[in-house]
């Protein structure tokens, strides 16, 4: 990735949330408990490109987007924005840069105040930014919602939320995240939440925006989305990146155990295939309580002694490209 | 060919509007489901599917209005309403509520909420027996029995889901109706719970409905699949031949919306909305966004044509011999 | 585009549906002026308002409406009602009918007065309280949390005895009092929105507190607000009429709660004179009630979580079946 393709580079970023102990924790004096809830993450995200981080609740995946968008903040770690490190910036000196980095959220049905129409909502940043006279905020107003694909503007500009469906909302939702004309656009289960004939509508229009030279980081649960969109995946469990590469190859060859029983268990389209699916016996366990050693080890299906012992890095596989990278000693 | 279990014969589903009208949810669906069979029933959001199971439970809602017959095992359950249906319930006919997982009552213990459906239906002489029955209900569905005493609180979100299937499954009914059961799980998690779902069929000899909106969870999970739009079923079959032979461009372009894991071709999203319900229909209710639509489609009715091994679907380019020719 | 009633939208083609980029599926209403319609629309709300509107205007005009002088004898103690005085006369020979609608006038007055104390401090400290959180949260709980304990009578006689008994000081003792079940009611409420998705995606615009409090958080707040204050009216009314009851009030004002009060120490009962004695007491419940008829459909409507129509014992209809032919 060229220094001047990337837009976020974020290094060994660890964000932990503590646990309420209560009173009767208080006076027993038991250990402040943490969500070890991001442990060590590493990407970057280039403009033009999109990365999906994938994985189960629990693995980090939001608390990664939110520490990154500064909704969090971090415990250790490094986010680079187009060169400049955003961890020690002051509120004042980050204004700026909340232009360029935008997010979508999940819920279409909430991201919207119901009070504001389109219009409203869509000025927002803008009025928050210092957009310009009346003639140029409504200027840029109808670009950003013909951008996010609701055309005509003038159809859609005074209605409120209840009189859109949700993927009208989620475009709102976008277009109001556009008219800053942000260089990265962070994503967080953008669709997981519309009808699935919605869905594709939605996920094009992502990508014709990263066509145009934005960067996406997406967030999804849905590897067969980030398959079809995302141009890189990243394996998330237990708060670290486990698999990560080319989106083809970690859905088609990949190599962390994790990722190979997560992939033969989506469910495919054709009912004829019928692969047998490879089910991991209980549930993600608690990232307050972070297995020692390997954090996969105790659901993995070739665990062997070592695995308690080391936590391992992500190393380049074997036989894949150097950009396919897993967290594995049994590769 | 196993007997007939449950047969569903023009179903219709009509609410109360607050400012007068009527909202046709349901517009006459008619299935038959074999004993051991599992069906999917799939569609969007709006497209009447929770409802059309609801009818059959008779836990429809004050405003609702039904006609039509659901017949288990020869008896027509909706003849006299709540009247005929309630001592099915729960006894031949069971249900896993959409968010099942959500629903229980934070301070009562999970045992004790699995028994209660028991106890109130009698099937249960007493307190002992229920108990007894639910450890190895809980056993059944792949939870420790003595987790009976904790409260739902202490499960993790697929424990409950198995949990209210457990309860669903108290008075060993015929028919399971399972509404979005996986539908806010982890993928992993979906998966045993569908795997668990097919054993349970297969080991108790249950008949199962799935509803869902999600295409290939039904694609592999389900034998058969009715695949409803607007409140009436568009087309109906085996999985493999809704997805290699569609006889109905809403099941086509269904499948075309959802994304593969494998699979590259572009997938594309349809148009427009649903229609409203409350109003009277001319034509096929998918004629606007349908990327086939012709020339009757906008005024005439389909009919519904049969084809072979149990496959049927209402639209018009079934009934043109040699393709049809776009508006 | 083709018009239709101001909130609705009416379909843009002939066809059944609205096309566009996922165009809508279902078109709701919006309550626009939630106030309006519940007003028109309950019943009992209706009522109430008329209630609450003939008694504020018997208050306004009472100088015009009263027959006689409020406080000047015109005839006999405990004169039974007739044809000269309605009401018949209280205990000093005044007239009951002309001291009941000048006691309109102190009772709304405070009333009105008192539930807006009640509510610009119990607003106000929910509103700091459930935005800013933390430290400032608790440090204003712990106020609001006093203040509950206090018992209400005792400091109601100790106030009258150190500051006076005037009117102004019932109004202060009234908003002192009942401002804390204000302030948490709009404390959980404010928390509620300050965590919706839209107020957090403000925020990580960058919005400023000034933006986030007025433009997102208060149009939510107001409506509960303005039906929690006129349930605190309901209240105020009542804290008076027993403030007076106790002796505490101004005695030259003759409020509703004050005739009762002279009813008592006049001894009414024994004379038998029952028409010092109800018409305050019924004017008041009656009052009362206006504003709870009101400020319950107001919550009614704002949180349709607490409508309990789905408990009722009406169960589905069976249309009768029509066995169809294959007409498809």
């Amino acid at each position: 990735m060229s220094e001047n393709g990337t837009l976020l580079e974020v290094s060994d970023l660890v964000t932990r949330y503590p646990v309420a102990r209560g009173v009767i924790g208080t006076i027993a004096r038991r250990p402040r408990l943490q969500v070890h809830a991001v442990e060590g993450v590493t990407f970057s995200v280039g403009a033009g490109e999109m990365l999906a981080l994938v994985g189960e609740s629990g693995c980090g995946k939001t608390t990664t987007a939110q520490t990154v968008m500064r909704m969090v903040e971090e415990d250790s770690g490094q986010i680079r924005f187009r060169g400049r490190d955003l961890t020690g910036l002051s509120h004042r000196d980050l204004r700026p840069i909340r232009r360029e980095m935008q997010i979508i959220f999940q819920d279409p049905y909430e991201s919207l105040d119901p009070r504001f129409r389109v219009r409203d909502t869509v000025e927002e940043p803008l009025l928050i930014h210092g957009g310009g006279s009346a003639a140029e905020r409504t200027e840029k107003i109808t670009e950003a919602l013909v951008r996010a694909g609701l055309t005509p503007p003038d159809l859609y500009v005074n209605r409120y939320p209840h009189e859109l469906s949700g993927g009208q909302r989620q475009r709102v939702a976008i277009a109001a995240a556009l008219v800053l004309e942000p260089k990265l656009l962070v994503a967080d289960e953008p669709v997981s939440m519309l009808d699935v004939s919605v869905r594709a509508g939605i996920l094009s229009l992502l990508d014709e925006l990263r066509k145009s030279g934005l960067g996406i980081l997406m967030i999804t649960h849905d590897l067969s989305t980030a398959a079809h969109f995302a141009d890189r995946i990243a394996v998330m469990y237990l708060g670290r990146i486990v698999e990560e590469g080319p989106a083809r190859e970690v859905v088609r060859s990949p190599r962390h155990p994790y990722t190979k029983a997560l992939v033969s268990v989506v469910p495919k389209r054709d009912p004829r295939d019928r692969t047998v699916p490879q089910i991991l016996k209980g549930e993600t366990p608690n990232p307050v309580h972070v297995p020692p050693g390997c954090r996969f080890h105790p659901r993995c299906p070739i665990a062997i002694d070592a695995c308690q012992g080391t936590d391992p890095a992500l190393e380049p596989v074997p036989g894949g490209g150097a950009e396919h990278r897993g967290a594995c000693i049994r590769m | 060919m196993s007997r007939e279990l449950l047969r569903v014969e023009d179903l219709h589903v009509w609410f109360e509007l607050d400012g007068g009208g009527e909202l046709h949810a349901v517009q006459g669906i008619s299935f038959q489901l074999s004993e051991g069979e599992r069906m999917g029933l799939v569609g969007e959001s709006g497209c009447g599917k929770t409802t059309s199971i609801l009818a059959m439970m008779g836990l429809l809602p004050p405003n609702a209005s039904v006609s039509g017959k659901v017949i288990l095992d020869g008896v027509d359950m909706l003849e006299k309403g709540e009247e005929t249906v309630a001592p099915h319930r729960w006894h031949d006919i069971a249900m896993i509520f959409q968010g099942a997982m959500n629903a229980f009552n934070p301070v009562k213990t999970v045992g004790e909420q699995i028994a209660e459906p028991m106890l109130l239906h009698g099937t249960a002489s007493g307190k002992s027996v229920a108990s007894a029955r639910v450890r190895e209900l809980l056993e059944l569905v792949g939870i420790s029995g003595s987790r009976a005493t904790r409260y739902p609180h202490e499960f993790s979100g697929g424990m409950r889901q198995r949990a209210a299937i457990a309860m669903a499954l108290a008075c060993q009914p015929k028919v399971l109706l399972a509404d979005e059961p996986t539908t806010a799980l982890d993928v992993m998690v979906q998966a045993q719970i569908l795997e668990l779902l097919v054993s349970l069929t297969r080991d108790l000899g249950l008949t199962m409905i799935l509803v869902t909106h999600d295409l290939p969870v039904v694609a592999q999970v389900c034998d058969r699949a009715a695949v409803m739009y607007a409140g009436r079923i568009a087309e109906e079959g085996p999985t493999s031949t809704l997805y290699h032979d569609p006889r109905h461009p809403y099941t086509r372009m269904l499948f075309a919306a959802t994304p593969d894991l494998y699979g590259d071709d572009a997938v594309i999203s349809i148009p427009g909305a649903p229609p409203r319900l409350d109003r009277e229909l001319a034509g096929c209710p998918f004629q606007p966004r349908c990327d086939s639509a012709f020339e009757p489609c906008p005024t005439k009715e389909p009919r519904e044509r049969s084809f072979d091994g149990r496959h049927r679907a209402s639209c018009h380019l079934n009934e043109v011999p040699t393709g049809a020719t776009a508006v | 585009m083709s018009s239709g009633p101001p909130d609705q939208i009416v379909p843009l083609n002939e066809a059944n549906v609205v096309v566009g980029p996922d165009a809508p599926a279902e078109i709701t209403v919006r309550p626009r002026s939630l106030i309006r319609i519940v007003l028109l629309e309950n019943r009992a709300a209706m009522i109430g308002t008329i209630i609450l509107v003939i008694t504020t205007l018997i208050a306004i005009f009472a100088g015009v409406l009263a027959p006689h002088s409020p406080t000047e004898q015109i005839g006999p103690v405990y004169a039974p009602p007739s044809s000269k005085w309605w009401l018949g006369l209280d205990d000093g020979g005044v007239d009951m009918l002309s001291q009941m609608i000048y006691g309109a006038r102190i009772s709304m007055i405070v009333g009105f007065a008192g539930a807006a104390v009640a509510m610009i401090i119990g607003g106000g400290v929910g509103i700091i309280s459930g935005y800013f959180g933390g430290r400032t949260d608790i440090a204003l709980m712990r106020v609001t949390d006093y203040f509950l304990v206090i018992p209400d009578v005792p400091l109601m006689i100790v106030f009258a005895a150190v500051f006076g008994r005037s009117l102004l000081n019932i109004i202060i003792i009234i908003g002192i009092i009942y401002w804390t079940s204000t302030a948490r009611l709009i404390r959980a409420q404010v928390k509620s929105v300050r965590e919706r998705v839209y107020v957090k995606r403000a925020q990580s615009l960058g919005a400023g507190h000034n933006r986030l409090i007025w433009k997102h958080v208060m149009p939510q707040v107001v409506p509960l607000l303005v039906a929690n204050t006129v349930l605190t009216i309901a209240t105020a009314i009542f804290a008076e009429t027993y403030i007076a009851f106790l002796g505490l009030s101004d005695p030259t004002k003759s409020s509703w709660g004050r005739l009762i009060q002279n009813s008592l120490t006049g001894g009414a009962i024994f004379h038998n004179a029952w028409w010092a004695v109800v018409p305050p007491g019924l004017a008041v419940t009656v009052v009362i009630l206006a504003c709870t008829m009101i400020g319950q459909a107001l919550e009614d409507a704002l949180n349709p979580r607490l409508k309990v129509g789905h408990l009722s014992v009406r169960r589905f209809r069976v249309r009768p079946f029509s066995a169809r032919l294959d007409t498809r």
